[in-house]
């Protein structure tokens, strides 16, 4: 199938990734927010983590494309 | 539960792209091919992410948690034993006939090696079970939509079902593939946050194993079993099963578990449901649709980490009642109500003694309560009158009996910030949404090739099959969508006809092994086979019962000639017995009958009339045999492990 499913990933999740480490940057003073989280603001790490993942997918379909 | 901005942010991106999804794959929809099979054109990572995707629905999700809270680490079991050695099998032995036969569906192949009966038997319980189980996964979810979210039930139905109408019908198998390889990355990605801080806040792995040492000495205290057991019985998988059916919280013996579960069941739905295989076939060529299950037992063999553990951690943090965390409790329907306040009302009036008022509130509100609780209550209300929500809010304060299905969500909600409680919430949205487009894909395969075009309307135009396909697809989500009105109104309706599909499936794993491994079974064989194996189950179920039970509906309603300490011990059972009596009667009734098929015509059917496959630029390490090996090595090695 023409369609390589690792740019759909791979765009949604360094979107998703981005959108959540913003959030937590912007809601990273507020600690009671984060009190649920144990005290980690999980919004922010696991945002870089979904956005590394991402890019890696995207990397992955990138170089998928150069070789046929 | 309540949503921000970010949260419902999440929830649309992910739909906006599994639609667009849709969109980007309709251009390559022009065959019937295309549609129902994606024209074998999927990479095999890709068909093995889907193959396990379309296995694990939410309900899985919500249930495995669910086990893994009431039985602890033996419910392991279902993946390591009831699914790995299967999905190897199913890559190395079954998997050559299924492609290589050319059929395109798993109906099909029975027409092929058998005869037309036999496929419309299993093509029509087939396609009805997928829309009975895509409706009562939809149900599951409107209603925890509802009662999580106060969203409206009917909307979110409908809303849910379209969006899956729209990329179903854009894209096809393929559609439905490739949202099911996002859908397993949002469970990996939504999920393991919180299972990485429930297990922080419960102290690590050594803490959690002695606080469960704790639970299974003592599992009354939670309501957890009527029943003690010996310390390891929630943190080891087979010591406490090897140790008898009293000895261990599933109630089941070892034959039963590894016979019935390991077996039967296992084999009979990882090697002949075509939900799973039709995954598998839509894979590039041969050396990919057999690495498919391969690829699929990787992350199954892990995935207890993500779906078991967390009641697991539950449980452990409900008996040290941190933060005072406990077990989700069945909610009081709202019509019992009137009457339990009211029993509570009298109860105070009248100075009845404690246990009888206990056990009239009880009575009418439909649950178990706890004693010091309801005696508490009754006092209060009798010294100063209380508000009828007040005493709403005590009764279910009181409840006793747990909701396993909610211990999952209890954990989301505990751990999870705005932000990240979007994006576990839509991991769970997107197993739902997942899990009924993997059921209307093999619906509509199943209907357009096994159905419509074998007994309706054969030798029409390929055109013609796409758009029956496409106008089917339409129809079988309408249908899902009444069958999930129906198991939101009439439950018992749906206990029923799950029942059935139990009889149907049980004895069928049979059918296909002397199907595909002994040429002598004939086409009669393999039908009154069948139809024994089924009708015998149904009898076995109405013959036995489960301690606990009464006769009816959970079995016994012939008579009981049989008793059995646990229902899942009922289960394997029931099992093993089909199994045991559609292999009998094949066996039997083929060696009665003449063959119907030549030897010619079973070429590429059945094992021994087909050569073997030699991939000879395939390099050694990724043959299927090789691949098994060392698969079914590492889940015995995990397997000694939890011992």
């Amino acid at each position: 199938m023409g369609l390589d499913i690792r740019f759909p990933i791979g765009l949604m999740f360094t979107l998703l990734g981005a959108l959540l480490s913003a959030y937590g940057l912007a809601t990273g003073s507020d600690s009671a927010l984060y009190a649920s989280s144990l005290g980690t603001n999980v919004n922010l790490w696991w945002g870089l983590v979904l956005f590394l993942f991402g890019a890696a997918m995207l990397f992955f379909a990138w170089r998928g494309r150069r070789k046929p | 539960m309540h949503l921000h901005f970010i949260d419902y942010s999440i929830m649309l991106i992910y739909v906006g792209f599994v639609i667009g999804i849709g969109f980007a794959l309709k251009r390559y929809m022009k065959t019937s091919a295309d549609f129902f099979l994606s024209g074998h054109s999927i990479p095999t990572w890709v068909c093995g992410l889907a193959f396990l995707s379309a296995n694990l629905g939410a309900l899985e999700l919500v249930g495995m948690a669910a086990s893994g809270a009431k039985y602890g680490i033996a419910t392991c079991h279902f993946y390591w034993l009831g699914a790995i050695p299967a999905m190897v099998f199913l890559a190395v032995f079954m998997m050559p006939f299924y492609y290589g036969s050319k059929a395109r569906s798993v109906p099909e192949y029975l027409k092929l090696r058998f005869d037309e009966r036999t496929r419309c038997f299993n093509s029509l319980t087939f396609a009805v079970m997928t829309v009975f189980t895509s409706g009562i996964s939809m149900n599951a979810l409107a209603g925890l939509l509802h009662s999580l979210l106060g969203w409206n039930y009917d909307l979110s139905l409908w809303i849910c079902s379209a969006v899956v109408l729209v990329y179903v019908l854009k894209g096809g198998l393929t559609s439905a593939i490739y949202t099911e390889v996002l859908q397993f990355f949002m469970i990996v990605l939504g999920f393991s946050p919180v299972v990485y801080l429930g297990m922080k806040d419960v102290g690590g792995w050594d803490h959690l194993k002695s606080l469960l040492q704790g639970v299974a000495t003592d599992p009354q205290k939670l309501g957890l079993n009527a029943h003690s057991f010996a310390p390891n019985a929630w943190t080891s998988a087979w010591a406490p099963i090897a140790a008898g059916p009293a000895a261990n919280p599933m109630g089941v013996d070892i034959f039963a578990l590894v016979f019935g579960l390991g077996f039967v069941m296992s084999f009979g739905y990882w090697c002949t449901n075509f939900l799973v295989i039709q995954r598998a076939m839509a894979a590039k060529n041969m050396a990919g649709a057999r690495r498919t299950p391969l690829v699929a037992a990787v992350p199954k063999m892990l995935f207890p980490l993500l779906v078991i553990l967390p009641g697991m951690i539950a449980v452990a943090l409900a008996s040290t009642e941190k933060g005072g965390y406990r077990l989700p409790q069945v909610m009081i329907s709202s019509s019992a109500y009137p009457a339990a306040v009211a029993a509570v009302k009298s109860a105070s009036a009248s100075h009845l003694d404690p246990a009888a008022a206990e056990s009239s509130i009880a009575a009418a509100a439909k649950r178990g309560l706890d004693p010091a609780k309801v005696a508490a209550l009754v006092a209060d209300n009798a010294s100063k009158s209380l508000d009828d929500s007040v005493i709403q809010q005590r009764l279910q304060d009181a409840v006793t009996d747990n909701d396993y299905n909610g211990v999952i969500l209890s954990l989301v909600s505990r751990y999870c910030p705005p932000g990240l409680m979007g994006l576990a919430l839509t991991a769970l949205l997107a197993s739902f949404m997942s899990g009924m487009a993997g059921n209307v894909t093999a619906f509509n395969t199943v209907w357009t090739y096994d159905l419509y075009q074998a007994y309706i309307a054969p030798n029409k135009s390929d055109h013609h099959y796409l758009r029956m396909g496409q106008a089917v697809t339409v129809v079988g989500i309408l249908l899902s969508i009444v069958c999930a009105y129906v198991a939101s109104n009439y439950s018992n309706a749906m206990d029923i006809v799950q029942l059935v599909f139990g009889f149907v499936n049980a004895p069928l794993f049979a059918t296909f092994l002397l199907g595909m491994f002994w040429a002598r079974t004939t086409s009669h064989g393999a039908f009154f086979g069948l139809c024994g194996g089924t009708l015998m189950s149904a009898l076995f179920h109405g013959c036995t019962l489960a301690s606990g039970n009464v006769p009816g509906i959970k079995g016994g309603w012939i008579t009981v000639l049989q008793g059995f300490p646990s229902e899942m011990a009922q289960n394997f059972w029931l099992a093993t017995f089909a199994f045991s009596i559609c292999f009998g009667f094949t066996v039997v009734i083929s060696l009665a009958t003449r063959r119907t098929k030549t030897n010619e015509e079973l070429q590429g059917l059945v094992y021994s009339m087909t050569p073997r496959i030699v991939e000879p630029d395939q390099a050694w390490y990724l043959r299927p045999g090789v691949l098994g090996t060392v698969l079914l090595l590492v889940c015995a090695g995990l397997n000694f492990w939890f011992w």
